[in-house]
């Protein structure tokens, strides 16, 4: 049976649409555009000004002071391995990104996630926005990012966070929900405003919850990697992205494994922040 | 002098609370209401709270206790009626006036503690005076002084994690206590703490209650912590005030069926005291009365003792039938030196747990005196086991009435 309706003109309706926005907003995210990339540039810059093994060893000690000496092993052995298979560049740019569009993503999300853990509304309207963000194919925030953002490494920072924020609201709204009630109760009935209600007991308690939408959140962020890099990002994505395009297995592996390497390090990292549990103990 | 004044306040939970009051209004029963959607939480309640008062609050889960207290301090909005808190009346307060009022004037003790994991013992008990903008130092300072007062000097740095639940509950009236408001709200404070522990603490609420005369709300579904600890309590059912009275006068004239089936439940030996089971000494000797004499008032009295007392009751001591049958036949003339002087007696607050004790080791007859040695009364074994068994027989009835006011 022949299908009598015509085809709605969705495609054409979003490619208007965009159209419009670049033509009249893109020299605003032009211009956040440049500001994001300088930022990068410099944290690349930086990182590989120092000498990479002195970035190990911070990185090592880090890894010992939150997460134990396993994972501080861990991290060592697997830095040492990056920088002797020639991919410490790669590794550190895959870094900045990760680490620019995380601190994004916490600074829209945090926000975000406390305002629609307060307000009913808001989290109505927020939810299904965050459904679509999370569900929709992250390749195809990269075709509308271009135009605003250019080719390069800020576009796929933003296609990034665009992918990569839900955990960290949903999380932040999750955490601050499930602070028990009688405790919030317990700040009213001592006469707290809703300032020092939130500050005082709701975020506090809703630190190992928020600190998992985080690490889960950067997780995210590093499975973007390797896309962004079909737009120009670079870093370890870029090593994978060249491997695919010349048929070459072993250079894909290596850059594979190091990116692996690179999650396993964060993520042991970032799970422990939040969970430190107090210990203080009683004369 | 009136701390506290409630005057017709009512408290509906539901999209539209007018409706409901006015089926309230209209006599429309609870149950009835609830199909709209409306749950009634308090109807229709008016009592005073006397300054320095425990006031007890007790009820069954649903019965609205909690809901009420939480009106108090306006954690529930009321839905109407009026609450007079030093006169003024907290229903009309705005946001700023009601943060005042929690702040400085009502502080609350929660049934499960309610503390802050992530703050250490002082920063709990600080946390009133932290919200009010007290500085660090004063606010450590003030925690501590709240902390030794319920009896947790040292524990400043603990986390709540490591104090068992007896203790937890005492930061939680510490951080009530730091403060120093004249109002203090207990929301079944102690139902959730084992029995030995709660019997202290209950112990250590009236001992802090003596020194501090705080005006205490106190919520408790257990009609024997209420005794205990009330100066008088509003027994409350369906949201609405069943009976208001002192600890004697719900037990003995409880006002309803429903009391009655209440306090049918309780451990009369530890509630009555001895006022309530003493009865009119009959027979009584004086003591230049002559052995002869005694004996034949004891006769009447048919008894194995005697109370010897002054011409103005004062009591004197106690004879016994032992003693007088020796002087009769040794042809004594009085009995002043046959009188025990010594022999014990109790005041009229004593509980009958103690007083059966008391007549375990001392046969004879028990005499209730007040401060100045003057008989009240007396409390003898038969006495002692009639009021045991009254409460038996209307333990009985209460249960039977149930049944046939259902058939």
């Amino acid at each position: 049976m022949t299908v009598l309706i015509p085809k709605l003109p969705l495609a054409h309706g979003i490619d208007e649409a965009l159209d419009w926005l670049t033509l009249h907003g893109a020299f605003i995210t032009r211009a956040f555009s440049h500001f994001v990339s300088i930022l990068i540039d410099s944290l690349v810059h930086g990182l590989l000004w120092l000498p990479p093994w002195l970035l190990i060893v911070a990185v090592a000690l880090l890894a010992w002071r939150t997460a134990g000496w396993r994972v501080a092993l861990f991290s060592l052995l697997g830095l040492l391995l990056l920088w002797n298979l020639r991919l410490w560049s790669a590794t550190v740019e895959t870094f900045t990104l990760v680490l620019i569009s995380t601190m994004l993503a916490i600074a829209i999300g945090l926000p975000l996630g406390i305002a629609a853990a307060l307000s009913r509304r808001t989290s109505q309207t927020v939810m299904p926005i965050l459904d679509f963000m999370q569900t929709m194919p992250a390749f195809v925030y990269l075709i509308p990012a271009i135009p605003f953002f250019g080719l390069g490494a800020v576009s796929a920072s933003v296609a990034t966070v665009i992918f990569a924020t839900p955990p960290t609201i949903r999380l932040t709204a999750l955490g601050i929900r499930q602070v028990p009630a009688d405790l919030v109760e317990a700040a009213d009935a001592f006469g707290s405003t809703r300032r020092q209600k939130l500050f005082k007991v709701q975020l506090p308690m809703a630190v190992p919850t928020i600190m998992a939408g985080i690490n889960q959140t950067i997780m995210l962020s590093l499975s973007m990697v390797v896309i962004a890099a079909m737009i120009g990002a670079g870093g370890l994505g870029g090593k994978v992205w060249q491997a695919i395009q010349r048929l070459e297995p072993g250079k894909g592996f290596e850059a594979g494994i190091a990116i692996v390497i690179l999650a396993m390090i964060l993520d042991r990292v970032t799970q422990r922040i939040g969970r430190k549990p107090p210990i203080k103990t009683a004369k | 002098m009136q701390k506290i004044r409630i005057e017709h306040l009512s408290k509906i939970f539901g999209p539209h609370p007018e409706q409901a009051l006015r089926q309230l209004d209209e006599g429309v029963d609870n149950a009835e209401i609830r199909k709209t959607g409306h749950a009634v939480g308090v109807a229709d309640v008016s009592f005073d709270v006397e300054e320095g008062e425990l006031l007890v609050i007790m009820g069954l889960s649903g019965s609205g206790k909690s809901t009420l207290l939480r009106c108090l301090n306006r954690l529930n909005t009321p839905s109407r009626g009026s609450i007079f808190i030093d006169g003024e009346d907290i229903t009309r307060f705005d946001r700023e006036q009601l943060l005042n009022l929690r702040r400085r004037k009502i502080s609350m003790v929660f049934q499960h503690f309610a503390l802050f994991p992530q703050r250490s013992v002082a920063d709990n008990a600080a946390y009133g005076l932290e919200v009010q903008g007290v500085d660090p130092v004063e606010r450590r300072a003030r925690a501590v002084e709240a902390l030794e007062l319920v009896g947790l000097d040292g524990w400043e740095d603990a986390w709540p994690s490591q104090l068992s639940g007896g203790m937890q509950q005492r930061v939680g009236l510490a951080r009530a206590l730091a403060v120093k408001s004249d109002i203090l709200l207990m929301d079944e404070a102690f139902s959730a703490l084992d029995p030995l522990i709660r019997r202290d603490m209950q112990q250590e609420l009236a001992s802090l209650q003596r020194r501090m005369k705080k005006t205490i709300v106190f919520i408790t579904h257990d009609l024997d912590e209420a005794l205990q600890i009330g100066d008088r309590i509003v027994l409350m059912k369906d949201g609405r005030v069943v009976q208001i009275g002192t600890p004697e006068e719900i037990l003995n004239k409880p006002a309803d069926a429903y009391v009655e089936r209440f306090v049918a439940n309780v451990d009369m030996s530890r509630v009555l005291t001895a006022r309530s089971v003493m009865g009119r000494a009959r027979a009584l000797a004086f003591p230049q009365d002559g052995p002869r004499t005694v004996l034949h008032k004891m006769t009447e009295g048919s008894d194995t003792s005697m109370l010897v007392i002054e011409r103005d009751h004062t009591l004197v001591g106690t004879v016994t039938l032992d003693a007088l049958d020796k002087a009769v036949s040794e042809g004594r003339q009085s009995i002043a030196d046959l009188i025990q002087r010594d022999a014990p007696t109790i005041g009229p607050d004593v509980p009958l747990t103690e007083i059966i004790n008391l007549m375990a080791v001392w046969p004879y007859r028990l005499p209730v005196v007040d401060e100045d040695r003057k008989l009240l009364g007396v409390v003898t074994r038969p006495r002692v086991i009639q009021a045991l068994a009254q409460n038996s027989t209307t333990k009985t009835t209460a249960e039977a009435a149930p049944t046939s006011a259902a058939a």
